[in-house]
C-alpha cells in the first residue's frame, strides 16, 4: 500500500507542478524568456487566498477567485514594468531583471505578513476516501488538484488551437515579426499570456498550500523552479509536455523521499534535470531549434 | 504545384547537360574571343578577368594556372535536407588554388547554406567535402577553420565589444601559441607571444590600410570598415580558402570598387583561393574567374562570366520565363 | 603620470585597480589598528574580502564568458568545508596559523575547481536560461550533498559519511563536519591581511587571464559564438576554462571565508549567497571588475551603517538589480539619462562660460 499512497501523492505533487510548468512554458514559449518571479507568483496567489479566507473571512470560491484575479493584474503590471522595456534586451539582462522580480516579490511578501509560516487551512473540506479496509487513504485535495490539472491542460489545449487569441500566441511564439505583420497585437498577446500564466500560478498556490499547508515567503520558490526544471524535462512551449514533465517529476520526488530520503530528494530532482539536459536537450516532446546563421 | 517545380527542375538539369556537352568548343571560343572583343559598358568601367579557364575532370572548370595542381577545395554530390526541404542537393564544385569563384542565384537559392556546410555550421546530410584532398567529414567549426577555411558572415558577425586589434589578434588565435597558464602567471612565453599578436595584427590591419584604427571598438566601425575588418580578421587565420558572404553588401559604387581591388590583390597577396557570394553583378562579372549559379538548392550553371551572362537557365532563374 | 598615459588602456585601468585595493586595505588597517572603526565593522573586514574575491570571480563568468552561472556559492561551500577538513588535520603538521591557511585555501580551491570541472563538462553544452538554471540545480545539489555530509578524522585518518555521525566509525578522534550543523570547531585562522593577499592573488589571476590569449578567445565567444568558431576557437574549452577558474577562486575565498567563524552551515551557502554575489556583480557593472570590489564593500557596509532599514535591505538588492537592468538596456531610458546629462552638461558649460566671463574673457593656453 506504500507504494500506491506514494504514487497517488506523486501523482498530486506532479498535477501541481504541471500547473505551474504549463504557466512557465507557455511564457517561455511566446516571450523567449525565463520568468524566474513565475514561483513567486505562486506565494501571492496562495497568500491572496490566506488573507481572504482567514483576516475577511470570505467564502472559499470568493477567496480563490480574488488570488486568480489578483495574481493575474500583478503578472500583468509585472511584465509591462519589468520585462516589456527589455524586449529588445540580451537574454542574460531579462533573466536577472526575473531574479530582481523574483527578489522583490519574496521580500515584499516578508515585510507585508512577516517571515512566520501561516497555516493555510485546505480549500477542500471533505473527509477522504479510505480503500482497502483503511490502508490506502486518499485526500481529497489530491484528487481535487488532479482534475485541476487536466482540466486546465485540456482547456489550454483547445485555447490555444481553437480560439483566435490562442492562434494568435502560436504564431507569436513562431515569429514575432511576422505574427505583428499579420495585425497581431504582439504586445496585447504577450501580456495575455503572462495573465493566463499567473493565474494559473495562483490556482497552483491555492493547491500547493492546500496539500502542503505552510505558507511562507519562499514557499514558491523552489517549486517555481522544479516547475520550470519540469517544463524543460516536459519540452518547454509545449502543453502536454509541461503536463507530462510535471507529474513525472511529482512521481520522482516523492518516490526519492520515500526510498532513498528527504534531504536528497531536491538532489535527485535537479540531477533528472541535468542528465535530461544532456541526453535530449529539446526534452521529451519538444523540439529542437537551430541558431540562424 | 510542387509536380511542375520539379517538372522545371528535370527540364532545367537536361538543359544543363546540353550545356556541358558543348562546353570545350564554348569555352574554347570565348576565351579566344575575350582578349580582342568589343568592351561593355560595364566591362569598360573595369576590365574584367583574362584568366583561361580549362575544364576538369570533374565536370568543373578552373584558371589555367591551377590546372595541374590539386584544387584546394572540391564538394561532391554535397547536400543537406531540413526537415523535408532539400536546402542544398548535388552540389558539385571545384575550385583552383588561387581562383577567385563566384557562388550567384536569387534569394532563398541555399548559397549561405553552401557556406554552412563547408564551415560545418550545419553538418552535411550527403556528399564530401575535399579541403586541399583532405576529407573534412567529421571535422567540426573550429577543426575546418584549422584546416584552412575562413569566412565572412552576410550579416556582419565582429566581436563588438573589444576593440579592432583584438579581433585581429583573435583571428590570430591558432597562429601564435600560448598556454593558459603562461597567461595568467606572465610567463615570458606570454610577453612573447603577445609581442608577436600585436606585430602580425597591425600588418594585416594595414593591408586595408586600418592600422590607425587598431584601438577602436570594433562595434562602433563604420559598416565599411566593419566589412574590412571581418574579411581582415578571416586572413589573420592563415586560410587556404577564403568564404566571403555578400562582401559588397550595403555598399555604393565606389566603395565597391574599392573592394573588387582588395579581393584580388589578397588572392594576389595571400596566394589563396576565394569563393564569394554576392548579388553585385558588376562585381562577380569583374573578378569571378569561374561562376557557379545556385537555384532552389541546384546548380544549374557553371562557366566563366561570359558563358553565365548569356546562359538561358540562368536569365530565366533570375528574370523569370519569358513567354 | 606621463609614463602612465604611454600605457595601453587596459593596463593602466588594471594599476588603478591594484592601486585602488591597496590603497583600502592600508587605509582599513590603520584605523583598524588605531581602534578607530566600530567593532561590527571591523568583524566585517574579512567577509569583506571573500566577497570580493567572489565577486571578481563570478565576473569572470559573467562579465567575461557571458554566462549567467547561479552556483557560485556551492563552489564556495566546497572550498569551505574542503578547507575547514585540511585546516584541521593539519593542525598538528603545521602549527603556523597562516601556513595552514594558504595550504586549506589552495586545498579548497583546487576541490572547488574539480567541482567545477564535473560541473562544467555538462552545463557547457547548454547556453543562455537553462545553463543557467542547471547551475542553479547544481548550487542545490552541492548544498543538500554537503547537508548530508559527516566528516571526523582520527589516528587512522580521515573517515567520510552521507549517513549520519555514527557511521563514520571513529575511534576517537574529532568530528569536523556533522551534517546540517556544518563545520563546527573551526579554528578562526582567518585574518584582514590575508583576505587582503587573496584578493591580489584573486585580482592578479583574473586581470591577467583577461589580458591574454586565453581571456581574448574567452571574452570572443561571448561576443559571438558563431564567429568565434569560425575563427577556429574551441568555444566549449574556453567557456569552461572561464567556469573552473572561477570555481577554483570561489573556493579559495570560501576557505577564507569559513575559517573567520568558529562554526558555519551549509544552508549558509544557498541559492540567496548566489544571488547576492550577483548582486555584486550585476551593480558594478557586469565585466567591471573594479565596479564589482567596489559593489561588494558598499553593499556589506551599507546595510551594517543603515540598520534602521533592516527588512528592507533584500527588497533594495532586488530593487537594485531591476533597475540596473532597466538603465543599462533600455533604449528609451538610456537615452532620457543622455539628455539629462547633456542638459546638465550645458549648464556647466553656462556656468564656466560665465565664469570665465567675470574673470575677463578665454586665456590661452
Amino acid at each position: 500500500m506504500g507504494f500506491l499512497t506514494n504514487l497517488i501523492n506523486g501523482v498530486s505533487l506532479g498535477s501541481v507542478y504541471a500547473i505551474i510548468a504549463l504557466g512557465y512554458t507557455m511564457v517561455y514559449g511566446i516571450a523567449k524568456m525565463l520568468n524566474f518571479a513565475h514561483g513567486d507568483v505562486i506565494m501571492v496567489g496562495g497568500y491572496i487566498c490566506f488573507v481572504c479566507m482567514n483576516n475577511l473571512g470570505l467564502p472559499v470560491a470568493v477567496a480563490i477567485l480574488l488570488s486568480i484575479v489578483g495574481c493575474t493584474c500583478l503578472g500583468m503590471v509585472v511584465e509591462r514594468a519589468a520585462y516589456k522595456p527589455l524586449r529588445e534586451a540580451p537574454s542574460l539582462a531579462v533573466l536577472i531583471t526575473a531574479i530582481g522580480v523574483s527578489y522583490f516579490l519574496q521580500n515584499s511578501a516578508l515585510l507585508i505578513w512577516g517571515a512566520d509560516p501561516k497555516v493555510f487551512k485546505s480549500v477542500v473540506d471533505l473527509p477522504s476516501l479510505k480503500f482497502f479496509e483503511g490502508q490506502l487513504v486518499v485526500g481529497p485535495i489530491n484528487i481535487v488538484t488532479a482534475l485541476t490539472c487536466v482540466l486546465i491542460m485540456v482547456s489550454l489545449t483547445l485555447f490555444t488551437s481553437r480560439t483566435k487569441m490562442g492562434k494568435a500566441m502560436r504564431a507569436c511564439s513562431e515569429d514575432k515579426g511576422a505574427a505583428q505583420l499579420m495585425g497581431i497585437n504582439v504586445n496585447t498577446t504577450i501580456s495575455m499570456v503572462f495573465a493566463i500564466g499567473s493565474g494559473l500560478a495562483a490556482i497552483a498556490g491555492v493547491l500547493l498550500c492546500s496539500t502542503y499547508p505552510t505558507l511562507m515567503p519562499t514557499t514558491g520558490s523552489l517549486p517555481g523552479i522544479k516547475a520550470f526544471t519540469a517544463a524543460v524535462i516536459g519540452g518547454i512551449g509545449s502543453i502536454p509536455g509541461a503536463a507530462l514533465g510535471g507529474v513525472l517529476l511529482g512521481i520522482i520526488e516523492i518516490f526519492a523521499k520515500a526510498y532513498i530520503g528527504t534531504q536528497l530528494a531536491d538532489a535527485i530532482v535537479f540531477g533528472v534535470l541535468i542528465v535530461m539536459l544532456l541526453i535530449r536537450p529539446a526534452g521529451l516532446l519538444g523540439k529542437e531549434i537551430h541558431e540562424k546563421v | 504545384m510542387s509536380r511542375d517545380v520539379k517538372g522545371t527542375y528535370r527540364a532545367q538539369s537536361r538543359r544543363e547537360e546540353d550545356v556541358k556537352g558543348t562546353y570545350k568548343a564554348q569555352s574554347a571560343a570565348a576565351g579566344a574571343a575575350r582578349d580582342t572583343s568589343a568592351e561593355t559598358p560595364s566591362a569598360r568601367k573595369r576590365r574584367g578577368p583574362t584568366t583561361r579557364m580549362v575544364p576538369v575532370p570533374s565536370q568543373s572548370i578552373v584558371p589555367e594556372r591551377d590546372a595541374d595542381k590539386n584544387p584546394i577545395l572540391e564538394c561532391r554530390h554535397l547536400g543537406i535536407d531540413f526537415g523535408g526541404l532539400r536546402a542544398v542537393d548535388d552540389f558539385n564544385l571545384m575550385i583552383g588554388r588561387t581562383e577567385i569563384a563566384g557562388l550567384i542565384g536569387p534569394n532563398g537559392a541555399g548559397k549561405t547554406t553552401v557556406f554552412n556546410l563547408l564551415t560545418k555550421v550545419y553538418a552535411p546530410t550527403r556528399g564530401t567535402i575535399l579541403l586541399d584532398g583532405v576529407d573534412t567529414a567529421g571535422m567540426d567549426t573550429p577543426k575546418v577553420s584549422q584546416a584552412g577555411i575562413a569566412r565572412t558572415f552576410q550579416n556582419i558577425r565582429l566581436f563588438d565589444s573589444l576593440s579592432v586589434e583584438d579581433n585581429v589578434r583573435i583571428g590570430l588565435h591558432n597562429q601564435i601559441p600560448c598556454g593558459m597558464w603562461s597567461g595568467m602567471l606572465r610567463l615570458p612565453r606570454h610577453w612573447v607571444s603577445e609581442k608577436e599578436f600585436h606585430d602580425k595584427a597591425l600588418e594585416l590591419l594595414d593591408v586595408f590600410g586600418m592600422a590607425g584604427n587598431a584601438d577602436d571598438i570594433a562595434g562602433s566601425l563604420p559598416y565599411g570598415a566593419q566589412r574590412r575588418l571581418e574579411i581582415v580578421r578571416a586572413l589573420a587565420t592563415d586560410p587556404k580558402l577564403l568564404l566571403l558572404d555578400e562582401p559588397a553588401a550595403g555598399m555604393n559604387p565606389s566603395e565597391t570598387a574599392e573592394l573588387m581591388d582588395n579581393i584580388v590583390r589578397i588572392r594576389d597577396t595571400f596566394d589563396i583561393a576565394v569563393l564569394l557570394i554576392e548579388h553585385d553583378m558588376d562585381l562577380v562579372m569583374g573578378i569571378c574567374e569561374g561562376i557557379a549559379v545556385l537555384n532552389f538548392g541546384k546548380i544549374i550553371a557553371k562557366g566563366t562570366p561570359a558563358e553565365i551572362q548569356s546562359n538561358p537557365q540562368v536569365i530565366e532563374a533570375y528574370l523569370g520565363k519569358q513567354e | 603620470m606621463g609614463k602612465l598615459k604611454n600605457l595601453n588602456a587596459a593596463t593602466r585601468s588594471n594599476l588603478i585597480t591594484y592601486g585602488m585595493v591597496i590603497v583600502l586595505f592600508v587605509v582599513m588597517q590603520s584605523l583598524a589598528a588605531a581602534k578607530a572603526i566600530s567593532s561590527s565593522t571591523a568583524g566585517l573586514l574579512v567577509p569583506i574580502t571573500a566577497y570580493i574575491c567572489l565577486a571578481i570571480s563570478l565576473n569572470l563568468v559573467v562579465g567575461i564568458s557571458g554566462e549567467l552561472s547561479l552556483g557560485h556559492a556551492g563552489f564556495m561551500s566546497v572550498g569551505a568545508f574542503t578547507g575547514v577538513i585540511v585546516a584541521s588535520m593539519l593542525a598538528e603538521a603545521i602549527p603556523v596559523g597562516w601556513a595552514r591557511l594558504l595550504v586549506s585555501m589552495l586545498v579548497g580551491g583546487v576541490f572547488a575547481g574539480l567541482a567545477g570541472f564535473l560541473v562544467g563538462v555538462p552545463v557547457m553544452r547548454l547556453h543562455g536560461d537553462y545553463l543557467a538554471i542547471v547551475t542553479l540545480a547544481f548550487g542545490e545539489i552541492i548544498k543538500n550533498l554537503l547537508n548530508n555530509l559527516y566528516a571526523g578524522f582520527d589516528g587512522s585518518g580521515l573517515h567520510l559519511s552521507m549517513t549520519n555521525a555514527q557511521a563514520l566509525g571513529m575511534d576517537g578522534g574529532k568530528i569536523v563536519i556533522n551534517g546540517p550543523q556544518g563545520a563546527v570547531g573551526i579554528t578562526k585562522l582567518s585574518n584582514f591581511a590575508m583576505g587582503f593577499l587573496l584578493v591580489l592573488f584573486t585580482l592578479f589571476v583574473v586581470l591577467n587571464l583577461v589580458n591574454s590569449r586565453t581571456g581574448r578567445a574567452i571574452m570572443a565567444v561571448r561576443d559571438n559564438r558563431i564567429a568565434a568558431e569560425s575563427v577556429g576557437i574551441n568555444t566549449t574549452k574556453y567557456r569552461l576554462i572561464a567556469f573552473v577558474v572561477s570555481a577554483a577562486l570561489a573556493g579559495m575565498a570560501g576557505a577564507l571565508y569559513a575559517q573567520n567563524f568558529s562554526s558555519i552551515v551549509p544552508k549558509k551557502f544557498d541559492f540567496n549567497t548566489s544571488i547576492l554575489i550577483l548582486v555584486f556583480v550585476v551593480l558594478g557593472g557586469m565585466g567591471n571588475i573594479r565596479g564589482g570590489i567596489i559593489a561588494a564593500i558598499v553593499l556589506t557596509i551599507l546595510p551594517e551603517k543603515l540598520r534602521f532599514i533592516g527588512d528592507f535591505r533584500m527588497l533594495m538588492y532586488a530593487i537594485v538589480l531591476i533597475a540596473v537592468m532597466l538603465v543599462t538596456n533600455n533604449r528609451t531610458i538610456q537615452s532620457k539619462i543622455a539628455d539629462l546629462r547633456e542638459r546638465l552638461r550645458r549648464r556647466g558649460d553656462d556656468q564656466a562660460a560665465l565664469a570665465v566671463d567675470a574673470e575677463g574673457g578665454v586665456v590661452d593656453e
